[in-house]
């Protein structure tokens, strides 16, 4: 009862020694222990994950104690794999347990914020103007009033709101500018819909169905490899965690496993016990490094040409010397290796052209069905064929698009080289890109001719417009290429590894810095290992190789050697690319629901990163020119453009997509056709051409252009993938910022072409910028208002990853705390609030919505010869043929909300599908309605299944989608099997009645069922791997050959010399000279190249800001230098130190270590500026972020569409924003300013 | 005056040490989390091991030579042939020396524990104050020994002791009387002294009651019978 009366007890005590008095036993009090025993007491454990955006989809145990989180553990209750292979647990990295610190930490965000200026200026206006629309009108169409709370951004001063209020406020300034400047002048961004599928669809629903547009995020976080899409048509699909210890040979390139991939690092550690071989290439000492028999460190950025060293002594030894039958039987199947290549004449020098096509043949060769898109082979037998399987035989016919190998004639026995069936040697030019010098000679360059000749054997064939066309096989091409002598008597091919021509390992060399014997041994280590077990060489892939100008060079360079072996689509082999996509299984359930597909099409998607070089007004700054990265054989007039140029005419061809779309509000323009008498698209078409209407991209500083309205959530975008941050900060929000270079009108460049310039460039082009967080993050302190949202621990989601086989759910363990509300609660009532306040304003609207021509539809066959611009009458116009398709889209306004809250009737009329694939889903809306109940009440959406809650949502995605329910598989199959002629249904006929439910989820996470969607197999006896289906089911490539790509021929590929694989070296960025030693402090300024990986003192690769991972590290932010450099420029580990150029300044401590070569500066990114930042000296604010000296430049490769398999698709193909080719300036700071009274 | 004398030196110390059992009591009872040390070594360490050893000898000197010389009947001392004088110069030589090494520690301590950032930032508001006030105390004692060269006879002493033992033995009066006349350094050392023994139970100074004595008599394995 009392401690102390217990202790009192002197004489009452009992006391029993024993063992001689060694020991006593007492009756004591015992009641402290309870103390330890509830601090691991718990009243419920809760299954969620961490929705980061880190692909690792691992099972948590979430403990709950009073109602409050308290720690989360690993769950090690996955389902089981098989007898040969080990089980997926344990997953789950220490930084995703020290999550629940952020729920109760001083940085969540509790209520609804907005800036007090704002607050002020909404008051009073609303104080006036009954009406709220109104009162939003009356503020944003005042400058002063504009100006005044947007330069505030960033400086504080947020009060505390109420949701009415600020869902009031939002739906007002939503109404207004679809109303004022249309509904594309509405936009969001938010990334990774897998990391918590639902609450992305809550924020696009909203946004498609007012027909705001949703950015990507895929290619804007230069995670996306081009190259994916450019050899297999595919975004990217790769192979679970588990087949890597099916691989007998490991290649990990670039990437961090067991930092970045950390849950799965188990299976590279099991297999190397199996016996497996691995070689590890990083340039810096990494984590990974210690995982490698051999560890090799080429310079970094110059991956691609060791890619092309590994690449020649395979092709040499493997398919040319001693010509493995494996490999040479693969290739023939399944590549475009034996397709035909028409030689091309340029000022006398004949250099790779087109692909032959059926149409260039006399009669089409008898395929009148798409004859521009049948490509064509030399059958063994010596006719031309046009093999089943390409992109021609997908479209408008059925049951020949198959890798069978087959044309309308019967069987196939393609032909590799035309060695034996030439007609002679032609000397075809191909061209060189490593010759050239680097600014700062920190890459080397070699003394190479910029075109090197080669002698490639030739046929002769007749065309069916009377000439004849020379044309060779992409295999001679590739031997000619990489400069592999195969006996065809050209002096200009290497005679030995050791001759120093492009590419063999001696040429690398001096480029990469990596010893040529060691290329030559683990060239043959993984093609030989690759041959004696039919394709088990894998290589893991990062962002280390993605993240340069000329990735898709360093990407094709290490497929290629995948391909020469026959590893993609084999078990444990191929590519696995692990940068950021983590995949979202059940995308064809899930697009319906995200996009409002239920209820009108198309929605607006946009290229996230040609909308932030466009309207950050980077091209302002632009530097680049596009002379200095094309093909010498490349007509130079034709590329003395802008980037920004290049952008806006794929735009307008169709390629690319646009927002704000048109120069016009989109609303109107149904009406004023009406009103000249016109159809409206004709109208549309009529005055684009006329001139009187332009496309919104010609004019980005135009205020009816600017993005007025940005949503936010999911992401940190201003704290961490917002390359060129400063520009940012101007030109978007028009608030304080560090640029210290000038534009190109004080700068005296060349300003764009194609687009207007203005001499006062825009700033604060956003009137409102809404945030939605649970912590304060950079973004959230850049914001107009903060909406805070439930924790990964307090909502209903679903999550899925490329790296396991399960589909995982978040669930709530509490209630949201303080005032926080869902993603799908939150976008709710805004979109309860815009059906309110629209009223009046808005009602049942004709929306002309523009879309370019999309991969997987007939829309991919649109340009098959050149590229031509409507404006200037080099074609027609043609909607969705060459410019962009037009559709009206009917929007109800008033019930956005009715709309939201149900299932729309669109799933019954039309049906749902996915990646060229359509099937119809009326028993699953009618399941719907059983599941969630309908909506009683009369109504826009009486008798539709409900979307009420979170659960309803994650229920429709689950019931539409193939992955999760087994009689939509089996629908999908068969649609597939109906293009490819072959029955595919056998691949989920035993999973046929199975059905995933949402609390099927939380119970256990659960094997998905195989799908068309994906490239691979859930199956009980392989594991996934990507291509799988394609090399094992004969399915296509979704490509022009339907086979795996190593050539590329479209106009512009060839024009930048990348129809093979080369070595292009970092670009120049012209971003140092400018401010190198013209600011003195005293200090020695150096030259360092920038890298901004991963972190690994943060949950993956943002939320730094958490005290357990700030206490781990150094609590700030930090900069990783080698100890050369550092000593060169006077720097000790942990001074403080300024990095900056023309793009901005950041401060930050240096870490001097071994690990980082000469050369080379790292900063983990997404250190947020709210952790101990000091001012910069050079910009006087508060020091920046690792974004403060980056700046996106686009490559108009990624730009192609309408063709093939270089179409636009949403987060699949487009611009991608590369950062790695920067160089700052590094110096020691002079005067740490904390700047505290700011 | 009288009445000033007879709550500061009659009252006081009762309510002082009621104070000090009742809260002491509850403290031990409701809040065993807090009965400890709250030892700043992790922190910082060098100076606290000179400070602390120093500050822990001269107050444990300090705490007996008053235990001792306070309590103790005059009686007793008698009886060993110890006088008035001998007793008046030993409290001096031992208060002396022991003062002026616990002077020392808590000099250290005491600037450790408000300069040192990383101690500062850690400290409660009680944690300064005990230590200023035990300060003030040990300046006041050391003080009271230059008041006490001007009378070896040791009759201040004799006066101070009649007025502890009248305290422990409940004659309020003679107490109160036998102090009221002794210099205002001893009688602003007695209040200060009672303050400390009222502060006790709302400090880190109860650890005191908690010293692991038992450690040294116990045997190796003890057995808690589950009850």
């Amino acid at each position: 009862m009392s401690h102390l009366l217990d202790k009192l007890r002197f004489f009452k005590a009992r006391k029993e020694p024993f063992a001689n008095d060694h020991g006593v036993t007492t009756d004591q009090d015992r009641s402290w222990e309870k103390g330890y025993r509830q601090r691991w007491q718990h009243d419920k454990v809760v299954r969620s994950t961490h929705g980061v955006n880190c692909t690792g989809s691992c099972s948590w145990k979430i403990y709950v104690k009073d109602g409050l989180v308290t720690w989360e553990t690993q769950q090690t209750d996955y389902p089981r794999t098989r007898p040969d292979l080990p089980n997926h647990e344990p997953r789950g990295c220490p930084r995703g347990a020290s999550y629940s610190w952020y729920i109760y930490s001083a940085n969540r965000l509790k209520y609804p914020k907005v800036r007090g200026q704002l607050m002020k200026l909404w008051r009073e206006a609303k104080a006036k103007h009954r009406d709220p629309v109104t009162a939003w009108e009356s503020i944003v169409s005042d400058p002063v009033k504009a100006k005044s709370y947007k330069e505030r951004r960033g400086m504080g001063g947020f009060v505390r709101a109420s949701w009415d209020e600020v869902n009031e406020l939002i739906a007002a300034s939503n109404v207004y500018t679809t109303k004022e400047y249309g509904p594309d002048r509405v936009t969001g961004f938010s990334p990774i819909p897998a990391m918590s599928m639902v609450s992305y669809a809550a924020g696009a629903r909203y946004l498609s169905l007012i027909g705001g547009n949703c950015l990507s995020f895929y290619d804007w976080y230069c995670d996306l490899p081009p190259a994916s899409p450019q050899i297999w048509g595919e975004q990217t699909d790769v192979p679970e965690s588990a087949d890597w210890y099916n691989s007998n040979y490991i290649i990990v390139w670039g990437s961090n496993v067991p930092q970045t991939r950390t849950p799965d690092a188990h299976f590279l550690t099991e297999v190397r016990y199996k016996g497996t071989k691995t070689c590890v290439i990083t340039s810096d000492y990494s984590e990974a490094s210690k995982f490698g028999d051999t560890w090799l460190a080429p310079r970094q950025g110059t991956d691609a040409a060791l890619a092309m060293a590994f690449g020649h002594v395979i092709l040499k030894e493997f398919h040319v010397d001693k010509p493995s039958a494996y490999f040479t039987d693969y290739v023939k199947r399944t590549t475009d290796m034996p397709m035909l290549v028409m030689l091309e004449e340029n000022e006398g020098r004949l250099s790779g052209g087109r692909f032959l096509r059926a149409a260039d043949l006399v009669d089409n060769l008898g395929e009148d069905n798409n004859p521009d898109w049948k490509t064509i082979a030399l059958n063994s037998d010596g006719r031309l064929t046009s093999p089943n399987g390409a992109i021609g035989y997908r479209w408008g016919e059925k049951g020949k698009w198959n890798l069978e190998q087959k044309d309308r004639n019967g069987e196939l026995d393609l032909t590799l080289s035309l060695k034996d069936y030439r007609d002679g040697l032609a000397e075809v030019a191909f061209p060189y890109f490593g010759g050239a010098p680097h600014e700062y000679e920190y890459f080397q360059h070699t003394e190479h001719s910029d075109v090197q000749l080669r002698q490639v054997p030739f046929k002769t064939v007749e065309l069916a417009s009377g000439g004849t066309a020379k044309v060779v096989t992409v295999f001679d091409m590739m031997l000619a290429h990489y400069g592999v002598d195969n006996g065809i008597g050209d002096s200009s091919r290497a005679s030995s590894f050791d001759d120093n021509v492009p590419y063999t390992p001696a040429w690398q060399e001096v480029i990469t810095g990596v010893n040529r014997a060691d290329v030559i041994r683990i060239a043959r280590e993984f093609a030989s290992t690759a041959d004696k077990t039919r394709g088990r060489s894998m290589v893991i892939v990062g962002a280390a190789l993605n993240h340069w100008y000329h990735m898709d060079m360093n990407y094709r360079g290490l497929i290629n050697m995948l391909m020469m072996c026959g590893c993609v689509g084999q078990t444990g082999g191929g590519w696995a690319h692990y940068v950021g996509q983590e995949k979202l299984r059940p995308q064809t359930g899930w697009t319906p629901l995200a996009f409002a597909l239920d209820w009108q099409r198309p929605p607006r998607h946009m290229n996230g990163t040609s909308f932030f070089y466009n309207h950050s007004s980077q091209w302002r700054y632009e530097k680049l020119n596009m002379t200095e990265v094309i093909s010498p054989l490349a007509p130079k007039e034709k590329w003395n453009g802008s980037i920004i140029d290049f952008n806006t005419r794929a735009e307008r061809m169709g390629w690319l997509p646009s927002a704000p779309q048109l120069g016009t509000n989109p609303l109107g323009l149904t009406t004023a056709a009406a009103k000249a008498g016109m159809d409206v698209k004709d109208y549309v078409v009529e005055q684009l051409k006329s001139g009187d209407l332009k496309f919104a991209c010609e004019q980005p500083d135009n205020p009816k252009n600017f993005p007025r309205n940005m949503f936010i959530w999911r992401s940190n975008l201003l704290g961490s993938s917002g390359k060129g941050h400063e520009y940012m900060l101007k030109h978007l929000l028009g608030t304080k910022h560090g640029l210290l270079g000038k534009d190109l009108g004080d700068f005296g460049g060349q300003k764009p072409q194609d687009v207007e310039w203005v001499d006062d460039g825009a700033e604060g082009k956003v009137d409102l910028w809404v945030t939605l967080d649970f912590r304060m993050s950079t973004t959230c302190l850049y914001s107009d208002i903060v909406l805070p949202t439930a924790t990964w621990y307090e909502k209903d989601d679903m999550n899925t990853s490329d790296m396991h086989p399960f589909i995982h759910p978040l669930s709530a363990a509490i209630d949201p705390v303080w005032e926080a509300r869902s993603d799908w609660e939150i976008f709710k009532g805004i979109a309860k609030e815009f059906s309110r306040v629209c009223v009046g304003h808005l009602g049942v609207e004709k929306d002309l919505v523009t879309t370019p021509m999309h991969h997987d539809t007939p829309a991919e066959l649109a340009q098959p010869y050149g590229v031509k611009s409507w404006w200037k009458g080099e074609c027609d116009a043609i909607p969705g043929k060459t410019m962009p398709g037009l559709t009206v889209v009917e929007r109800d306004y008033p019930n956005t909300y009715a709309r939201f809250t149900s299932v729309g009737p669109l799933l019954e009329s039309i049906g749902n599908g996915g990646k060229g694939i359509s099937w119809d889903t009326k028993d699953e809306v009618k399941l719907l309605r059983q599941l969630n109940y309908t909506h009683a009440n009369e109504g826009a959406n009486q008798g539709m299944a409900r979307l009420d809650t979170a659960i309803d949502a994650c229920e429709m995605i689950l019931t539409l989608a193939p992955e999760t329910n087994g009689h939509v598989a089996v629908k999908a199959w068969k649609a597939l099997g109906e293009f490819t002629g072959l029955d595919h249904t056998h691949l989920a006929r035993p999973k046929e009645d199975e059905k995933i439910r949402w609390r099927d989820i939380v119970a256990q996470p659960r094997k998905i069922i195989s799908s068309p969607t994906w490239s691979g197999l859930e199956d009980e006896h392989v594991s996934y791997n990507a291509g799988y289906t394609n090399v094992h089911e004969m399915i296509p490539w979704r490509t022009i050959t339907g086979r795996q790509q190593f050539y590329q021929d479209h106009e512009w590929m060839r024009d930048f010399g990348e129809q093979l694989c080369s070595y292009k070296p970092p670009i120049n960025l012209k971003t140092v000279e400018p401010v190198l030693n013209k600011n003195p402090n005293g200090n020695k300024e150096i030259v360092l190249n920038w890298i901004t990986p991963h972190q690994k003192w943060g949950i993956h690769s943002t939320y730094s800001d958490n005290l357990l991972m700030l206490t781990l590290s150094r609590g700030g932010p930090i900069v990783w230098m080698s100890e050369i450099d550092a000593k060169a420029a006077g720097i000790e580990d942990n001074d403080w130190i300024e990095i900056f150029n023309v793009n901005g300044a950041i401060a930050a401590r240096a870490v001097v270590s071994q690990r980082v070569p000469e050369g080379m500066s790292m900063m983990y990114h997404a250190q947020e500026r709210i952790v101990n930042v000091p001012g910069s000296e050079m910009t006087g604010s508060r020091g920046g972020i690792h974004n403060s000296v980056t700046r996106a430049v686009m490559k108009p490769t990624h730009m192609i569409g309408g063709y093939a398999q270089q179409s636009y698709g949403f987060n699949y193909y487009g611009t991608v924003g590369c950062n790695r080719d920067e160089f700052v300036i590094v110096r020691k700071m002079s005067k740490v300013d904390w700047l505290d009274t700011e | 005056m009288n009445q000033l004398n007879m709550f500061a030196f009659g009252i006081y110390p009762y309510l002082a040490m009621a104070v000090m059992f009742i809260a002491t009591w509850i403290r031990y009872d409701r809040e065993q989390y807090t009965w400890k040390t709250s030892s700043s070594q992790l922190l910082e360490k060098k100076q606290l091991r000179t400070g602390s050893i120093l500050f822990h000898v001269g107050i444990l000197g300090i705490f007996f030579g008053h235990f001792f010389g306070l309590l103790m009947p005059k009686e007793v001392w008698y009886f060993f042939g110890v006088t008035t004088s001998m007793k008046q110069l030993v409290a001096m030589g031992a208060g002396g020396l022991f003062g002026v090494i616990c002077f020392v520690g808590l000099t250290i301590l005491i600037q450790r524990r408000l300069f040192n950032p990383r101690i500062r930032a850690t400290s409660k508001p009680m944690d300064i104050v005990i230590l200023l006030l035990i300060y003030a105390q040990l300046i006041l004692g050391l003080l009271s020994i230059i008041v006490s060269t001007g009378h070896l006879d040791g009759a201040e002493m004799v006066r101070l002791m009649t007025w502890a033992q009248g305290i422990m033995t409940f004659n309020v009066a003679v107490a109160v009387d036998a102090i009221s006349e002794v210099h205002w350094i001893f009688k602003l050392h007695v209040v200060l002294g009672m303050t400390l023994f009222l502060l006790f139970p709302f400090t880190r100074l109860v650890h005191m009651l908690s010293v692991p004595l038992q450690y040294i008599t116990r045997q190796h394995q003890v057995v808690r019978q589950r009850r």
